[in-house]
């Protein structure tokens, strides 16, 4: 039988508890991956009890709060707090979303913090994203045209046309999605991610750019594409509420219909 | 860590920022084939531009009537004439220009009927000099800053700009008065590296947080500020903060004044329209400034709506469920997650909220750094640009109109590259650095790396901002302002006692936050002294002690020079109340009421 475990190095230790201060009255646990590759240590969980009746009520509220006033060494990527710049993007109560639009009273019991899973972590809550990066960048995500642009007006689009485009360019590359998919797991290396085909088919659907053909020759693969399996958890941890396997479906129907 | 081992790079011209500004800034320097390095503390998509919401503004009409000149009077109008009307021209005429060009570049605009870009509403955007309203703001729904982010990102993806990310950019690299570079740490291993360039821009954004409520992320610290300083160089007109009427009330999350621009509207706990009372015409989309000041006056004077009195309402209930779906889907959404709100059904509790810095770097329209010397007031500092909301250009003056940033950052940051463009030759030798090149940032990141004092960063950080929030407010006066002069000058000193308690090399944000707030508190003290020493009303700069506007004595830009130990020194530079060309007639100072 092959043992499924992960690499010495990568399993998890029992870390340190912080005690909530004396006083506190409505205490909740955060437990929390920490990582910290100065140390040559494997990674561990630490526990922090924190007093709710002086925390905002987002998980990156309580994540500020533990920063600022309890270990200052905790280590997460954030911004604008309030769901726009993708920045907070972490694993929170086993689902890939937000910290700054997570609310903490909707999790029941302790609250586990993890990174983004099955990406290389680089300390704590933040990981290696480049992969992410590169294949977004991969997909040619800019508007590609033939015919010159109208020297002195826009490009025309109509209401029904731009709304095709609204919703797949409102991704802000948190990669919550990606993340929460199995096939991106085992296949990261060679399969775009949910992500990343968003953006492909935002540019395919745009009826201003003139590259469909070769988008979607891009594309054409048996792994930048067809690796998505309609396991939908992409569309399920979006924080935006988009969906990414509607996407990759409508570019599969459009590869399936070239060819007849 | 080996303090002195840099790794070097040269450039012609590094951008320091990826926003909106940075971006444009950036490939439009590599569209014209001069190496360029971008560097930022956070992938481009993440920098604070992304949170615009409700437009950009440019005098399309596709909606109805519009002239630049138009958009060019009611921003002098905006700006309580503290704006350069030569920069205010060159803005507002090269608009519709910047944003069909970022149409072409693929950006997702909302739509008309007949598939032009879709125009708002926007606060203190008239027609026919402040007769009509104007529909100028274009917009994608209610995230045009993300679109527009977005957008600039890819363009930067397609020109193969060379970025350095997550890299925190500590301090320029001075010689004689000229910039000769910029020293940065690379956060994923916290080296140290040096860009040797012809040109560095500086593309940093605002510092809202230096107060403690703001619609700004935790990121816009105003670092490019805080490295102008310590180069001994002033920044202009920091007593003008502006206060967005419609922060959230609670967490401070902006709703965008479009929502005002679609029909929204204010009331009190009579619930009464009250904007009527204090601007008859443009009632709820009068200016930032009046807006904000009439919530203020509408609690103090015991008004305000909320257990204690302390928020205003805003309405959307009346536009209905299709217009908000198709308009502020955004909005909605934020509403929902931040105040329990179903906006189709209840008003959204607001309060005007810190949101955005009118000062900043001063430059001239090219984007060069201006600094006086020899009796020059708008001497150019040699290799040192500044564009977007680090700088001042002015185009903002004392009050800026929203979506005007939007502009701002696209217009200066496209001139800023063109300027490069005609001035670096491509692939010019550099002279070697001066030794002592980097010394100024390795020492404070020495001192700060080590820093073992009582005091936590966040606990500094929190007294920095309890005071700017308390004494350099909506209503100032001479009382409140001297008190916070003096608190600030504590908490300043107080920044000798900072801790910094990670000792790592990798991503350690305990020294970020604290290079971050030393970058802070310096420009909070100009903004603190420079508030003091401005003796009038103008614009978002309200005192109860000076209630009128001054030109006379105060039609001019405060420069504020901060030193080591929160020292400050004032002079002055005039307004250019002249046009670039005859294209336009400069406007006068009148009175200013919407």
């Amino acid at each position: 039988m092959p043992q499924f475990r992960l690499p010495e190095n990568s399993r998890v230790q029992p870390g340190k508890t912080h005690a909530a201060p004396g006083g506190a009255r409505d205490v909740r646990t955060f437990r929390i991956y920490r990582f910290d590759p100065d140390s040559g240590e494997n990674p561990r969980v630490d526990s922090y009890q924190v007093d709710m009746a002086s925390c905002g009520p987002m998980v990156l509220d309580a994540l500020i709060k533990i920063k600022n006033e309890v270990d200052t060494t905790l280590t997460f990527r954030r911004s604008c707090r309030e769901g726009i710049c993708g920045s907070c993007a972490m694993n929170i109560d086993g689902v890939n979303t937000l910290a700054c639009t997570k609310s903490t009273s909707e999790i029941k019991g302790d609250v586990k913090i993890y990174p983004l899973p099955h990406l290389p972590v680089i300390k704590d809550l933040v990981p290696d994203l480049s992969n992410f990066y590169a294949q977004y960048a991969s997909v040619k995500p800019w508007l590609q045209t033939r015919t010159p642009a109208p020297p002195d007006r826009e490009r025309l689009q109509s209401k029904e046309d731009q709304e095709k485009i609204d919703r797949p360019s409102a991704c802000i590359l948190c990669a919550c999605c990606s993340t929460s998919c199995p096939s991106y797991w085992w296949n990261s290396d060679r399969y775009l991610g949910p992500a990343a085909l968003l953006a492909a088919y935002r540019w395919i659907i745009d009826t201003r750019d003139e590259a469909t053909g070769e988008r979607l020759d891009e594309l054409e693969d048996p792994f930048r594409l067809y690796r998505c399996h309609t396991i939908m958890n992409c569309a399920e941890a979006c924080p935006k509420d988009l969906n990414p396997a509607k996407a990759i479906a409508e570019i599969k129907k459009m590869i399936a219909e070239r060819q007849h | 860590m080996t303090a002195c081992k840099f790794t070097d790079h040269t450039y012609d011209v590094v951008v320091v920022g990826a926003g909106g500004a940075g971006l444009r800034a950036t490939f439009g320097l590599a569209e014209q084939g001069l190496t360029t390095a971008c560097i930022t503390k956070v992938f481009p998509t993440r920098s604070h531009t992304v949170a615009a919401q409700g437009g950009i503004s440019a005098a399309l009409g596709n909606m109805g009537e519009d002239d630049w000149r138009f958009h060019f009077y009611d921003t002098i109008k905006g700006s309580d004439w503290l704006g350069d009307q030569d920069a205010i021209e060159y803005m507002t005429k090269e608009a519709p220009a910047a944003i069909l060009e970022l149409e072409h570049y693929g950006l997702p605009f909302s739509r008309t009927e007949d598939g032009k870009i879709y125009q708002r509403p926007f606060g203190g955007m008239t027609t026919h000099y402040g007769q009509g309203i104007a529909q100028r703001t274009c917009a994608a729904a209610d995230r045009t800053g993300h679109a527009m982010l977005h957008t600039l990102y890819q363009q930067s993806l397609k020109h193969e700009a060379r970025f350095f990310i997550e890299y925190f950019a500590i301090d320029l690299i001075m010689e004689d008065g000229a910039c000769r570079g910029v020293v940065a740490l690379d956060l994923s291993d916290g080296s140290l590296h040096r860009f040797r360039a012809h040109k560095v821009i500086l593309a940093t954004g605002g510092y809202g947080r230096a107060f403690f409520s703001c619609t700004s992320a935790h990121t816009c610290t105003g670092d490019g500020g805080g490295m102008v300083l310590r180069a001994g160089l002033p920044l202009q007109d920091m007593e003008f903060v502006q206060f967005h009427p419609t922060g959230i009330y609670g967490s401070g999350c902006l709703i965008t004044e479009g929502s005002r621009g679609e029909g929204g509207y204010l009331s009190n706990s009579a619930g009464e329209r009250f904007m009527e009372r204090y601007a008859p015409n443009a009632k709820d989309l009068a200016s930032r400034d009046v807006v904000s000041r009439s919530m203020t006056i509408e609690i103090r004077e015991g008004r305000g709506v909320g257990e204690h009195k302390d928020h205003i309402h805003l309405h959307l209930e009346h536009l209905g469920a299709a217009v908000i779906q198709e308009r502020l889907p955004g909005i909605a959404e934020t509403a929902r997650i931040f105040s329990g709100v179903d906006v189709t059904r209840e008003p959204i509790p607001v309060l005007p909220t810190v949101h955005y810095n009118m000062g900043g770097i001063p430059c001239n329209v090219h984007g060069e750094v201006v600094t006086p010397r020899d009796g020059n007031p708008d001497a150019v500092v040699p290799g040192l640009m500044a564009v977007g909301e680090a700088a001042c250009v002015s185009v903002h003056g004392a009050n800026r109109l929203g979506s005007n940033s939007l502009l701002d950052l696209v217009v200066f940051g496209r001139a800023a590259a063109h300027h490069c463009g005609r001035t670096v030759q491509r692939g010019t030798t550099h002279k070697p650095l001066p030794k002592d090149a980097g010394d100024l940032a390795v020492g404070r990141l020495d001192r700060l790396r080590n820093a073992k004092g009582p005091r936590r960063t966040a606990e500094v950080r929190l007294d920095m901002q309890r005071v700017m929030q308390n004494h350099a407010a909506v209503f100032r006066n001479g009382e409140s302002l001297a008190e916070g002069v003096h608190k600030l000058a504590a908490v300043h000193a107080s920044f000798a006692d900072v801790q910094v308690s990670d000792r790592s090399l990798v991503w350690n944000t305990d020294l970020i936050e604290t290079l971050e707030l030393d970058n802070l508190l310096g420009q909070a003290v100009a903004t603190m002294h420079s508030a003091a020493n401005r003796k009038e009303s103008r614009g978002a700069h309200a005192r109860e002690d000076y209630q009128d506007r001054d030109d006379r004595e105060w039609l001019k830009h405060t420069l504020a020079w901060v030193d080591a130990q929160g020292r400050v020194a004032f002079d002055y530079r005039p307004v250019h109340l002249n046009t670039l060309t005859s294209d336009v007639q400069s406007v006068p100072p009148k009175a200013r009421t919407y």
